[in-house]
Formats: C-alpha cells, sequence, structure tokens
C-alpha cells in the first residue's frame, strides 16, 4: 500500500504512511497524535476545566463488568462482539472483576436469592461507577414482574443511570443507551436516586416483627441480610 | 424419505393391564393421563414400586417428578419412560396426607429424583422419607412458605442472607476439620459458570474433592406464570424465555405441543413444516452460543472462536427475524398454527436461508480447524468429565449429554411431532462419554440442523398456494374438561424438553410443571468432576451447556 491509496477513513492520503519502515521514520511527533494535535492547530496546548477533561476521559473509555443474568444477556453478548462491536464507542472492554469496571449492564431478571450478591458486586466497583439497566425485567421485573421471588426492577437494589426497554432490547438498542450514559458522563451529570432500595443489613439491626422471630434460630445476628417488603413494592 | 429408527427388539412393550399385573398389590388405584396409563400407590411403597418397573418392566427413565396441591391432598408423580422407547409411558401417582404431606424419596432407585424432589419440598411443600438431603434448593434457605401451595401468601415479607461471601481463606479454609483442603465458591458472578450459577467446591491442591451445584438465583417463577395466563394466548411469550439462547421456537414447540394434545387441536402440514424449520434453525443458534462459550471457557478469554459463533449466530438471528419479526423472543408459535406465513417476498426469504447453508460447510471447517483439531483443546477435553452412560440415565440426562455418552435417544424420532418423521436426517451419538464428545455431537448436530432446514426449505417453495394453511381454527378461549392432565415432550437444544398440565376446566392450567433438560443435565457434574482437576470442572461445566433461565425456571 502506498500513500495514495483509497482507504475510507483518510481525509488526507498523503500524511498517513502505512509501511512500518516509512513510519518509523517519519520520527515520533508524525507517529503520536499527530491527527490530533493538527485538529487543535498550531498550539500544543489545550486550555480546559480540569474535570471538564476528566468527565470526557471517563465517558470515552469505559470498562464494562462481565456481567449476565438473564435472556438480556444474550443480546448483551451480541453487543459486544461482531457486527455491533461496541468497543468503537469507547465502551466494549469486558472485565471479569468488578474491581476493574466502570460500568455495569444490568441485563436480566433479579430474584431474591441474587439481589444480595449484585449488591455486593455493585458494593465492590470503586467510584465513580454507573448502571445501565437492561430490559424490562430491570424496569419493573418486567414479564415476571408477578412472581413471588422476583425483584420488581433494579433500582430497588442499586442506582440505575440509565434505562433501556425493550424484551430483550435490540443491540442498537443498547448502543444507543450506552452513547446516551458516555454523553451524561461527559456532561457530569449522574442519576438521582429515586427509590429507597433494599439494603444489606445484620440481622440483628432489623426490626424484630413474625418473620424475623421466626428466623432468630437459623440466622445469626452478624449476617448481612436483605429484607423484602413485597407488599410495599411498587 | 424417513429417518433410522432405532433398534427396539429387545424391548418389550407392556399393555397397561400388563403393568397393572406387574404392580399387583401395589396399586391402590388407576389415574390414568392422555399420555399415560396412571397408577396411584400409597406413599411408603414408591420405591418398590419403581424399582419393579424399572427392572422388570424396562422403565428406566425418571423423565419428571410433579408435585402438587389439591384442596383435600398432595400428589407426587413420576413420569416414567424408557430410554429405548420413548413411547412407552407410565404415571405413578403418590398421594400425600393433606396436613403432614409425606412420601418416601425414589432418589435409592433413580438418582435424579435427588434435586426434583428436592424442588417438590421447596416449591410445593411435600417432604420426603429417606431423602439424603432434604433441603430448599431454588428458593433461598429461609423462605418462608411454599409459593406453589394452595394457601401462600404472596406479600410477607421475606429475608434472605447473604453468607457465602465470607472470606474463604478464613474460617472456610478448611472443610469441616479437615485441613489438607480448601473451600472454595464458584459464582454466582463468574463468566465460566454462564450465568448465575454458584458451585460450592472443596480442592485438594488442584482436584476437586467435592463439587455441589447450587441454583435458584435466577428462579423467576415460570411455573407461577404459566398458570396465571389464559392457554390460548398468554403463555406462549414465557417458554421462549426457559432457554433463551435462542431456542425460542424450539421451547415454543414444547407447550404447543402439549397444550393442543390435551385440547385435541389439529394442526396443518403447512404450519407443521414451518415449524420444523424454524425449530432447526433456533437448534443452530443454539449450538453455535454453545460452541462459542465452551471454546471461551476452555481458552479463557472472549478469543476468535466466540466472534466466529456470534458472527454465525447473527446470520441465523437475521433469517428468523425475517420469519418471526424478533431476534430472540420470537412468541410465533400459536396453538393450531404460528401466527404468520414465510415473509414476502418468498424468494428473497428462501435464497438467504440457502445462502446461509450453502457457506455453513466452510463455517464448520473452521469451526473444525480451530476446535476439534486444535491440540490444546483436545487436550483439555478428551478424556475428561467422563460420564457412563449407566450414569447419565440413573440422572435422567438426555440431549447431547445423552447422545455424548452413546444413548441413542432423541425425541424427534422416537416420539415424533412436527414433520421429522417424513424428512431424512439422523440422529447422532457418540461413543467417548467426555467432554471432546459433547462438543463433537453438538458440531455435528448442526451438519443434521441444516439438512433438516435445507428439506423444509425445498418443501415451502414448492407448496401448492392455495394449501399454505398457517393455523386451523381454534376457538378463542380453550377449556379443557376438568381433571385431564398431561405430560409431553419434545427435544429441545439441550434435550427433552417437558411440560405437565393440569386442566381444571378454566382457561388457565390449575399446574403447570416444566421438566427441563439443563436441570437434570447439571445434576451429573458432581458426577464427572469429583476426582478430576479444577479446569476440567470447569471444562465439563461448559460441555454440559447449561442455561440458568432453564435450570432455575
Ligand atoms: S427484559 Fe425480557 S429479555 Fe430481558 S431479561 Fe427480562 S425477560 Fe429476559
Amino acid at each position: 500500500m502506498s500513500s495514495d491509496n483509497q482507504q475510507p477513513f483518510v481525509t488526507d492520503s498523503s500524511a498517513v504512511v502505512t509501511e512500518t519502515r516509512d513510519a518509523r521514520l517519519a520520527g515520533q511527533d508524525d507517529r503520536f497524535n499527530s491527527r490530533l494535535r493538527e485538529a487543535f492547530g498550531s498550539s500544543p496546548f489545550i486550555l480546559t476545566k480540569f474535570d471538564k477533561f476528566m468527565n470526557w476521559v471517563r465517558g470515552s473509555s469505559m470498562f464494562m463488568l462481565q456481567f449476565g443474568i438473564a435472556c438480556c444477556s444474550i443480546e448483551m453478548m451480541h453487543t459486544y462482539a461482531v457486527k455491533h462491536d461496541l468497543d468503537r464507542f469507547g465502551a466494549g472492554v469486558p472485565r471479569a472483576s468488578p474491581r476493574q469496571a466502570d460500568v455495569i449492564i444490568v441485563p436480566g431478571t433479579i430474584v431474591s436469592k441474587f439481589a444480595p450478591r449484585m449488591k455486593r458486586v455493585y458494593d465492590q466497583m470503586p467510584e465513580p461507577k454507573f448502571v445501565i439497566g437492561m430490559g424490562s425485567c430491570t424496569i419493573s421485573g418486567g414479564p415476571f414482574q408477578e412472581g413471588y421471588n422476583v425483584v420488581k426492577g433494579a433500582e430497588e437494589v442499586i442506582p440505575v443511570d440509565i434505562h433501556i426497554p425493550g424484551c430483550p432490547p435490540r443491540p442498537e438498542a443498547l448502543v444507543y443507551g450506552v452513547a446516551k450514559l458516555q454523553e451524561r458522563i461527559a456532561n457530569g451529570e449522574s442519576a438521582p436516586v429515586v427509590v429507597k432500595p433494599y439494603e444489606l443489613e445484620q440481622f440483628g439491626d432489623l426490626e424484630r416483627d413474625e418473620i424475623v422471630d421466626q428466623l432468630a434460630q437459623e440466622i445469626d445476628t452478624e449476617d448481612l441480610v436483605m429484607r423484602y417488603n413485597w407488599a410495599d413494592s411498587p | 424419505m424417513s429417518v433410522e429408527l432405532p433398534d427396539t427388539t429387545g424391548v418389550v412393550e407392556q399393555s397397561p393391564e400388563e403393568i397393572a399385573d406387574l404392580l399387583g398389590d401395589l396399586a391402590i388405584g388407576r389415574d390414568d393421563h392422555l399420555n399415560a396409563p396412571g397408577f396411584v400407590i400409597k406413599p411408603d411403597t414408591v420405591v418398590e414400586t419403581l424399582r419393579r418397573l424399572r427392572d422388570d418392566a424396562g422403565f428406566d427413565h425418571l423423565s419428571c417428578v410433579t408435585a402438587q396441591e389439591y384442596e383435600d391432598r398432595y400428589e407426587s408423580i413420576y413420569h416414567l419412560t424408557k430410554y429405548a422407547d420413548r413411547t412407552q409411558e407410565v404415571s405413578i401417582v403418590v398421594p400425600a396426607d393433606k396436613e403432614q404431606p409425606v412420601s418416601q424419596s425414589a432418589n435409592e432407585v433413580f438418582r435424579t429424583a435427588d434435586w426434583h424432589e428436592r424442588e417438590a419440598y421447596d416449591l410445593v411443600g411435600i417432604e420426603y422419607d429417606e431423602h439424603p438431603d432434604h433441603r430448599r434448593i431454588l428458593l433461598p434457605e429461609t423462605w418462608q412458605g411454599h409459593p406453589l401451595g394452595l394457601d401462600y401468601d404472596q406479600d410477607q415479607p421475606q429475608v434472605v442472607p447473604l453468607r457465602e461471601h465470607a472470606n474463604p481463606l478464613l474460617e472456610d479454609q478448611e472443610a469441616e476439620g479437615d485441613s489438607e483442603t480448601m473451600f472454595l465458591n464458584i459464582g454466582p458472578h463468574h463468566p465460566a459458570t454462564h450465568g448465575v450459577l454458584h458451585i460450592k467446591t472443596v480442592l485438594d491442591g488442584e482436584q476437586v474433592v467435592d463439587l455441589e451445584p447450587d441454583i435458584g438465583y435466577l428462579h423467576r417463577c415460570e411455573e407461577q406464570m404459566c398458570q396465571n395466563g389464559t392457554y390460548r394466548y398468554q403463555i406462549m411469550p414465557y417458554p421462549d424465555r426457559w432457554d433463551y439462547i435462542s431456542a425460542g421456537l424450539l421451547n415454543e414447540w414444547a407447550y404447543a405441543r402439549v397444550a393442543e394434545d390435551m385440547a385435541d387441536i389439529e394442526v396443518p402440514e403447512y404450519a407443521q413444516v414451518i415449524r420444523t424449520m424454524g425449530a432447526e434453525l433456533c437448534r443452530m443458534a443454539a449450538h453455535f452460543l454453545a460452541l462459542g462459550t465452551f471454546a471461551l471457557d476452555i481458552y479463557g478469554d472472549f478469543t476468535a472462536l466466540f466472534m466466529y459463533s456470534i458472527r454465525d449466530r447473527e446470520r441465523v438471528q437475521n433469517i428468523l427475524e425475517d420469519l418471526t419479526g424478533q431476534r430472540l423472543m420470537f412468541n410465533y408459535f400459536r396453538l393450531g398454527g404460528v401466527v404468520w406465513d414465510l415473509p414476502e417476498p418468498r424468494e428473497e426469504f428462501f435464497e438467504k436461508t440457502r445462502d446461509f447453508l450453502d457457506e455453513l460447510p466452510t463455517a464448520l471447517e473452521e469451526y473444525h480447524d480451530m476446535m476439534t483439531s486444535n491440540e490444546i483443546l483436545q487436550l483439555r477435553t478428551v478424556d475428561t468429565g467422563v460420564l457412563p452412560p449407566e450414569v447419565a440415565k440413573s440422572y435422567g440426562a438426555t440431549g447431547p449429554v445423552a447422545r455424548g455418552s452413546g444413548i441413542d435417544y432423541d425425541l424427534r424420532r422416537d416420539d415424533p411431532y412436527g414433520y421429522y418423521e417424513n424428512l431424512d436426517w439422523d440422529v447422532v451419538t457418540e461413543d467417548g462419554c467426555d467432554n471432546f464428545s459433547r462438543l463433537l455431537v453438538r458440531m455435528r448436530e448442526v451438519e443434521q440442523s441444516a439438512r433438516i432446514v435445507e428439506q423444509c426449505v425445498d418443501l415451502l417453495e414448492d407448496w401448492p398456494e392455495d394449501e399454505r394453511t398457517i393455523q386451523s381454527n381454534v376457538p378463542r378461549t380453550i377449556k379443557p374438561d376438568d381433571d385431564t392432565e398431561i405430560y409431553r415432550a419434545v427435544e429441545g437444544a439441550k434435550g427433552e424438553l417437558g411440560i405437565y398440565m393440569r386442566a381444571d376446566g378454566t382457561d388457565k392450567p390449575a399446574r403447570f410443571k416444566i421438566r427441563s433438560p439443563c436441570f437434570s443435565n447439571l445434576q451429573t457434574l458432581p458426577e464427572m468432576s469429583n476426582g478430576e482437576y479444577v479446569p476440567d470442572a470447569i471444562a465439563s461445566l461448559g460441555s454440559l451447556d447449561i442455561v440458568l433461565g432453564e435450570v432455575d425456571r
């Protein structure tokens, strides 16, 4: 390939050298940031607010937690993989450990046994962290809203920044939601917590009532528990 | 053109009278179901009855255990059939006392009863005597009440503890007084568990001493949802969400089949061909993901193979989207047919499908190059996770797991439905019994599915225009007669997907029980992993190809 090729992404073909030796010979300035530098004009300095810069960086490089729950995670995998390739938007590096992740996509139905574990995973992520609720299940419980064991939405457990409706949302919808979140992060916005979530608390701290008395034999006072008041769920 | 039938020589067929004779005094009554003769027995003779049926009559497959509560009693139903001949079925009905529902456990005869009975206890509240491990299985251990019982109050508060997070390197480190071993939690959030599965593992160095799957992290009340829905329209969307790895149409067929048999609904031939084609496309998509995630488990990262399998899935999903209008949750079947005809222009649809089929051999070649002929993968899979056929049968394993252990069992052929009988295809089996065999079975099944789809496309293309009936005439509301009971299964992507339904004269089922193939298949994991290395246990789990939506329902 020579400099007069017709690569679609190149605006000024003469500035791009693809052959390794040429690239090396051209010197460091040309190899690093040359396009970016050109965009900024002749001055090598940018003047911006630190917060603004950090928010821009944050939104442009998001590490996602590799986190699958139910059907929506199948479409989530499709969004990460070929064709939809979320990585194109600076948001597609799946990390297996919550301690390395910025964003958690909650892709599925949350049930009573899983909610405390999900809270735990969320707690393990470093701040600042963001939550994308994928699918109707994370909005309201979706098709399973009336189930005896189903938590009526992710927001009952952790604060959610963006809700993506659908059952399941198409990959395009998820991409759109992620892009929206990036935009909000870049603007320094975060979601208010609108419901009082179920918290993990020590069993001994629960208000004593019938069910707590019944379980007193089975659970230690120091055990962390999550208490579901189904009757108060929306 | 038709499938080669299994060799049933030596399999004796018993009439209901012969079974009655065999059971003699054990049977205290009859309670026939639409699919099989039913015998009522006393709660303390379960083991004796099942053993006699297994050893003397060849009923070696405990397909499902259904539990339910009536106004005046509890009832467990053991649905038995034969691996050698799926059309022979018998139901053993065990009533239990309303005040003190206790029944004998069948665990001694069929290992699979272990989990099934735990589930029955958990959701309905029947207790099983002599059960080795009588605990809840799907709901948290501190749950109050039995949700599928009649007087359950759904609004009562519940308290769920989080115990498993305790640091395993502190006191947990030693499993019960044995300082040589270490306790390790795998999951419920872990990339190798294919969703939200928790595996309690005890290790001795690198070897697994004991391993116990802990399920229920995705128990979203599927059975309750179906019991709350009307037969005609409200139930059909749910099966899509049991096995959600694109196996939608296969699952929908399970419900369609059971409901059509119960309400005596005919399905036009044309619709059967469309169903067969759609279902096999789904099977391919499901198997592709199984291959991709298996590679993910073995190689440990989002490698090329995963991307290849997603690429092929995208192609199948595009075809299915053209057909059904959705990528994943199709809701395409209706009782008595399908919801709409093939998309217009038909030629374009056929061409697209044919293109996909034409390129499939090349794609499969790539899979073989990168997987089956890859030395690393062979080292990890050949002779690991061995599951002998007798063990597989005792656990009720079906689908590619059973066929990878050399069990020639496939409901599409053995208990024919749809259009499969008239098509030319083979049931794939492998004798290796190991992880590699299960992988091979799936890859070869993709080829067979492609054959089926190809024949269906040919048939549909030549179908005369005035005979394209997509739905038979089905009444708006369906109310099967009171106390009709039926258990029917189809071959899902993971194996035998069965449904038990009992009608009570209304337009909603009184009991809807799902027999999930993954539930039974997952039960074999300890058998395959104990004594092996940890990485092999992960490979075995991958080769079982479970989907938690279906395990937990
Ligand atoms: S929103 Fe729909 S597709 Fe997503 S997890 Fe819930 S049921 Fe499944």
